[in-house]
């Protein structure tokens, strides 16, 4: 594999990092803004062997996702917003049946048909279920098209890892946008069988995949080992970056395109020696509590979200009334700037 | 004396969930039948209903999976096109391929997978307690159609094999019931025929059986039979469709 | 020279084998199975033909068919 950089979108570095991790099965349908994706899959995947598929559906495309998954498959599906909120039965069930499965999310503005303007409004969908029951996804918000390579790849590694679909969230900023990406390949654990997948009973006793428990106590056992998992992973995988704070009078949080220009204006007020910090979840679920653990009571926190107010409601459970958290959001493909942040922070200082 | 019929590799011997004079009961021992006679247990991948045989993977000898309501079709689709070598089928009710998964049936067929589908058309949802399904014949009284099917309000019994049987993609679809000993051979004979098509890559093969439900047509076993070939049979006629 | 063994605790009571068995062999037992129903049962003492009718409808595998 040559060591080689790439100008590309973050639609097709999503692609090709799943390509990369060994993806062998992708099945999606058009909703922009992320076609580049699916686009790409239907140019590449076939080349490396694999099955791609335009589904009737994104409602068909995750039941194929789940498929795919059950017969042993590193297995992918993306979407928008809208499609996405018809792949909540299917991401309910991979859950479930605790299959392994990727999910992209490329979010716009909603709720309905919205716009095709980047939002950042389906943190609760992504965080609180979407589907029914009591699971999680795991959720990744890349920063950039490098980010979002490098995410995807560890998003199969997660799924296998601990049975668990992983959902990637993106908008259409990311998705859009160009960078330089530094190319690998990781394919830890891709192609490896799994003892529980489906590829006939030759040898072994059969495998039925399945989430329905109707032995009395059955369901309750089986969640409980579910609970049990999502504590392990709630543990050992948080992810964030931050800056500045151990000085920072105001810290903003802010996650995907969004900490971008967080980070911006934090740069600006800096050099004009105000204190102030940072904090970008990168792991959406299990969210970060490590860096929320601030002693000095006086500190404020501003969540800015291309939202109304869904990771905010995140920061103020992990802060627990320690601190005054206060919040800055535009949706319906409305971004927040600098200027407004800026504006903000020098009000709560 | 040797033992001439009882023996089923690919079906386990327990007692089942379904009610007395279930056609579900004969459906399955037919398809392990078939399974067992064509030597592809091994390979063999079932993708189970929502209804009353979602539970059919506690009664099958091999590889199965649950799908959730519909989307057994997306489900297979997917595993077969993983895994080619292997053979896989769904068995669907009435409510499960023609009413909540019918696009998928559609699009599955159309793509001309190479897929087997048992259908099991009983006319009524039974597992949720005797509703209407897009196979209730009309006049027929259930739960959500308390006066009987009307044309006017509910449509007309839905002929998805007929409708299926247009697509260039689609190979193979008989119509079979299970009204008596002699129909019940034919029916396996072409629940034979649509895993042997599979074997042979020749593309997407459906058997739609007519299967009694007494429970819910409020008859008795022998009477549920009779009703199938009396009335069932003159909607939905039996024999090769494509 | 044919029999059925009909395994009478699998037994339902559909009694779909009594309507098709050609010699009439299969009757209604008196008795109660562990299903707490009455159940098929086989008249040892007829001239079984071995035609499987009865074992191919029957809906819950009870019957075994011996030649």
């Amino acid at each position: 594999m040559p060591k080689k950089k790439i100008l590309i979108s973050g639609n097709e570095a999503i692609a090709e990092g799943a390509i990369q991790a060994g993806c062998s099965f992708y099945a999606g349908y058009p909703i922009t803004p992320q076609n580049e994706l699916i686009a790409y899959m239907a140019k590449y995947m076939p080349k490396t062997g694999g099955v791609f598929i335009q589904a009737e559906s994104e409602l068909a495309a995750i039941n194929m996702v789940y498929g795919a998954s059950a017969a042993g498959a590193r297995a992918m599906t993306s979407s928008s917003s809208p499609g996405v909120s018809l792949k909540q039965e299917g991401i309910s069930y991979i859950a479930g049946a605790q299959l392994p499965a990727v999910i992209v999310n490329i979010m716009r503005g909603g709720p309905g048909l919205g716009n095709i303007a980047p939002a950042q409004s389906d943190y609760f969908q992504a965080t609180r279920g979407g589907g029914h029951g009591d699971y999680h996804c795991i959720v990744l918000a890349p920063g950039s098209v490098q980010e979002a390579y490098d995410l995807t790849q560890l998003s199969f590694d997660l799924a296998d890892k601990y049975r668990i679909p992983v959902m990637i969230l993106g908008d259409g900023i990311l998705g859009q946008m160009m960078e330089p990406v530094q190319l690998s390949i990781k394919k830890i654990g891709a192609g490896n069988p799994k003892p529980w997948e489906l590829s006939g009973c030759k040898g072994r006793k059969p495998n039925i995949i399945k989430s329905f428990f109707l032995r009395e106590g059955a369901l309750e056992e089986f969640n409980l080992k579910l609970q049990k998992k999502y504590e392990i992973i709630r543990t050992k995988e948080p992810l964030y970056e931050s800056l500045f704070l151990n000085d920072a009078k105001v810290i903003l949080v802010a996650y995907g395109t969004m900490a971008r220009i967080a980070k911006s204006a934090i740069s600006q007020l800096r050099l004009a020696g105000k204190k102030v910090g940072w904090i970008r979840p990168i792991s959406l679920w299990p969210f970060p509590q490590e860096p929320f653990c601030v002693k000095n009571k006086k500190v404020k926190y501003l969540v800015v979200e291309m939202s109304y107010g869904q990771m905010l409601e995140d920061v103020k459970l992990t802060v627990n009334g320690r601190q005054q958290v206060e919040f800055l959001g535009r949706s319906g493909g409305g971004v927040p700037g600098e200027e407004e942040i800026i504006k903000k922070i020098r009000k709560m200082l | 004396m040797e033992k001439i019929f009882g023996s089923f590799k690919a079906l386990y011997d327990v007692s089942t969930h379904y009610c007395p004079g279930c056609g579900h009961g004969i459906a399955h021992r037919l398809i392990a039948e078939v399974v067992d006679e064509l030597g592809i247990r091994e390979k063999t991948i079932g993708v189970a209903p929502v209804g009353c045989a979602v539970v059919a993977y506690d009664y099958w000898n091999f590889d199965c999976s649950e799908a959730a309501h519909g989307r057994a079709l997306a489900v297979a689709t997917a595993i077969k096109r993983v895994r080619p070598q292997n053979i896989v089928f769904t068995y669907q009710g009435d409510g499960d391929l023609a009413a909540i998964g019918t696009n998928e049936t559609i699009h599955a067929a159309n793509r001309g997978e190479n897929l087997t589908v048992i259908f099991i058309n009983n006319a009524v949802y039974g597992m949720t307690g005797g509703q209407m399904a897009p196979t209730t014949l009309l006049g027929q009284k259930t739960s959500t159609s308390l006066d009987g099917r009307q044309r006017e309000k509910h449509g007309y019994p839905l002929k998805i094999s007929e409708m299926l049987s247009i697509l260039p993609g689609v190979h193979y679809i008989e119509r079979v019931s299970l009204e008596s000993p002699q129909e019940v051979l034919k029916a396996k004979r072409a629940v034979k025929q649509a895993f042997e098509n599979q074997i042979n890559n020749l593309g997407f093969s459906l058997v739609e059986i007519l299967s009694p439900c007494p429970t819910y047509w409020e008859l008795s076993p022998k009477e549920s039979l009779d009703w199938i070939r009396d009335c069932m049979q003159k909607e939905f006629p039996l024999g090769r469709i494509k | 020279m044919a029999k059925i063994i009909i395994n009478s605790d699998k037994c339902k009571g559909c009694f779909l084998c009594v309507s098709f068995c050609p010699k009439g062999l299969i009757k209604k037992s008196a008795k109660l199975n562990k299903r707490g129903l009455n159940f098929a049962e086989f008249d040892a003492c007829g001239e079984c033909v071995g035609c499987m009718q009865c074992a191919v409808i029957c809906p819950d595998c009870c019957i075994e068919v011996y030649k």
